[in-house]
């Protein structure tokens, strides 16, 4: 057989049937993530045409991204942000009833942000096709899964027949030699990466981490980099399984057990690109050149280090990006004063991201006028957190400890910044608005995240973190 | 769905690049089970006031936008987020045509699901309609075409089962269902080479937590 990348291996063993020129393939889909807000359409469909799902026991639900992040009423009133938000939650609890689909819901000690859950499960294996109604399922390709995010058309097409109609996507391989300075964060990386190949620089293909640094990244890092692969336009992000791989999924609840255990590793070894295969696209990074980073406008493609002069717009859309921020070409960002701070998200809520931002905020407090929202990503997160003190760190230092959930990042669930507030997020995305309306979204790690909260403006976290460790 | 042959309209021109889901419908928005009614939402930060009022510095509220159902667009339209809302507001909005140099994946894949043309044109033509909003387009869905009101002629490719669909006003679940007994084949393949891995019947090793290898 000719020789392979990771995507066409995982791609191949899923083909229902090849693509022809007049039809896309058919991709069998291992498992289908499911949550409030782009389900509902989906299951009306089903019963609109009287259809079953073809595989439930495939299918995981979650509550997540329309969900108050404050507690219960004493009566178990939840603060849900208006009506239509509690009857998005209470569709879904309907219909995985009626459909039979396992639901990590209210009540749930396994509920959280869907793509930390999935892993955190142990749902999420090597070699799988995964899908959910979300373009952060890329998330998923840290373990050498083929995951991407669909519409709730397609989301009813896996409900229905486990499958989906798709044109093999191009592949891009994105080798990251050497390693990381001390005190820059796989969050940095990524951001280096999408400021390198820009916003759109992904569209139509399938990207493939690899090299000395992509190694060396944990599994959380590697998440951290899968999770925004969509954020340089590409269908899915995928990292080689390896040693770390294993060591992090094995004894999971839904990992396999014993001798299956040792066979399954035996097959996911098997998934990497053999010698010899092609790309269609191949880029180079020095991971030894990659210092904190932020972004300055108002996409993810417009990211520079943090001490970096902010570049002049090329274009009135670039300008009306940098007014929008209130930035000045030529000033770096590192410095500008901060409102709030925003910890967690799909990205960066995993428990070394909120150990990381304890360390900095440890006996600190912080700025006056800066208000910080920590929000775990799930309920096992929050768990081990309070069981190290974390929520405490937080505490003390003047953070709001919440409960998990999309929260901030997508801003629906009443969790905002209010106009003109400028966010230092560990999220994904700075789009205009994401974060509440006319709020200014400076993407950062957790580390920066934490020292920009203490400084009051955007700071270096390296002195911070220095200072932590000794 | 209604089969979809040719479209003729005006054209209104948005030349911002990087277009959002977020900017075309915001999150807020989303906490809806239905699809329909989302067109009031339709890029409604850019569109409306703090006060409510039309925004008359948003290139579709200009009076020369008004009834117009092909929306030129600037490059890499609709990037970010999965959510179908957005090609659901926009037609809801009146939208039934977007045409870009470059349009993000997963929005081109949900546009086209719901009828909503997602048409990518070559830099030149491009540059061209973004310089001239108003013009009079005709586009034309069996012969993948675009004609100016000079005549002029520009060719452009749907993904051939989306066009399929398109033209015949029929849905892709449809033909998913119709291959059933391919996937049931497929997935008692899969079952029974799984049993064989792991030494057990197809009925035990029915469960997610056998993932799949290669």
């Amino acid at each position: 057989m000719n020789p392979r990348t990771l995507f066409e291996k995982v791609w191949d063993a899923h083909l229902v049937t090849r693509e022809t020129p007049q039809t896309p393939a058919v991709l069998y889909i291992d498992l289908h993530l499911l949550h409030e807000v782009t389900s509902p359409q989906a299951f009306d469909e089903l019963r609109a045409r009287q259809l079953q799902l073809r595989q439930p026991d495939r299918a995981l639900a979650t509550l997540d991204h329309s969900t108050p992040t404050l507690p219960a009423a004493a009566g178990g009133e939840r603060p849900y942000t208006n009506p239509a938000a509690k009857a998005q939650v209470a569709q879904l609890e309907a219909n995985s009833v009626q459909f039979g689909v396992e639901l990590h819901g209210w009540g749930s000690r396994q509920r959280g942000i869907v793509h930390v859950i999935g892993p955190e499960l142990g749902a999420t294996q090597p070699g799988m096709t995964i899908v959910c109604g979300d373009s952060h399922t890329s998330t998923h390709g840290a373990f050498g899964a083929l995951a991407f995010g669909i519409g709730t058309t397609e989301v009813g097409h896996v409900l229905a027949t486990q499958c989906l109609l798709q044109r093999k996507p191009k592949t891009m391989a994105i080798t990251v030699e050497g390693r990381l300075p001390a005190g820059v964060a796989a969050k940095d990386l990524i951001l280096a990466i999408i400021g390198r190949i820009g916003v759109a620089g992904g569209t139509g293909h399938v990207i493939e981490y690899r090299g000395e640094a992509i190694r060396a990244l944990s599994m959380e890092e590697r998440m951290t980099v899968c999770n925004m692969s969509i954020e340089a336009g590409a269908r899915a992000g995928m990292i080689a399984p390896d040693q770390t791989t294993f060591a992090w999924l094995q004894g999971r609840e839904r990992a396999p057990k014993g001798a299956d255990w040792n066979r399954a590793v035996e097959r996911w070894q098997q998934l990497v690109t053999d010698d010899g295969a092609s790309f269609d696209r191949e880029v180079v990074i020095d991971a030894g050149d990659i210092v904190p980073t932020v972004t300055y406008g108002t996409h993810p493609g417009m990211a520079i280090p943090m001490n970096a002069p902010v570049p002049a717009a090329r274009t009135a859309v670039e300008q009306r990006a940098l007014d929008y921020m209130q930035v000045t070409p030529g000033q770096p960002m590192q410095g500008m004063q901060v409102d709030v701070v925003f910890l967690g998200s799909c990205t960066n809520s995993r428990l070394p991201d909120l150990r990381v931002a304890a360390g900095i905020l440890r006996g600190r407090k912080l700025a006056p006028g800066v208000r910080m929202l920590v929000v775990p990503g799930s309920e096992q997160v929050r768990v081990d957190a309070e069981a190290e003190g974390l929520d405490q760190v937080f505490r003390a230092a003047g953070a709001e400890w919440r409960l998990p959930g999309c929260s901030m990042c997508i801003a629906m669930n009443g969790d905002q910044a209010q106009p003109g507030q400028l966010v230092v997020s560990t999220s994904n995305r700075n789009f205009e608005g994401r974060q509440g309306k006319g709020a200014r979204t400076v993407l950062a790690s957790p580390a920066t995240a934490a020292a920009s909260a203490i400084a009051g403006r955007i700071a270096d976290p390296r002195e911070y973190l220095a200072e932590a460790i000794a | 769905m209604k089969p979809i042959t040719r479209i003729r309209s005006r054209t209104a021109v948005l030349a911002d690049e990087n277009v959002d889901t977020d900017r075309i419908i915001p999150a807020r928005f989303l906490t809806t089970t239905s699809r329909e009614g989302l067109g009031r939402h339709c890029f409604n930060d850019w569109r409306w006031l703090p006060d409510g009022s039309a925004n008359p510095e948003f290139a579709l509220n200009r009076p020369e936008a008004a009834g117009c159902s092909i929306l030129v667009a600037g490059r890499n339209f609709g990037c970010g987020s999965s959510r179908e809302h957005a090609p659901w507001a926009l037609l809801d909005y009146g939208i039934q045509a977007v045409i870009s140099s470059e349009i993000a994946d997963i929005f081109r894949n949900n546009a086209l699901k719901n009828g909503l043309l997602a048409i990518v044109l070559g830099e030149p033509v491009h540059r061209w309609l973004l310089a001239h909003p108003g013009v009079e387009l005709g586009i034309d869905v069996v012969a993948e075409t675009i004609t100016l009101p000079d005549g002029r002629e520009f060719g452009f490719r749907l993904e051939p089962f989306a066009r399929h669909c398109l033209l015949e006003g029929v849905d892709q679940l449809g033909f998913l269902l119709q291959q059933g007994d391919l996937i049931d084949a497929f997935i008692r393949e899969r079952e029974g080479r799984e049993a064989a891995i792991h030494g057990r019947t197809a009925q035990e090793s029915r469960s997610p937590t056998t993932g799949a290898g290669t």
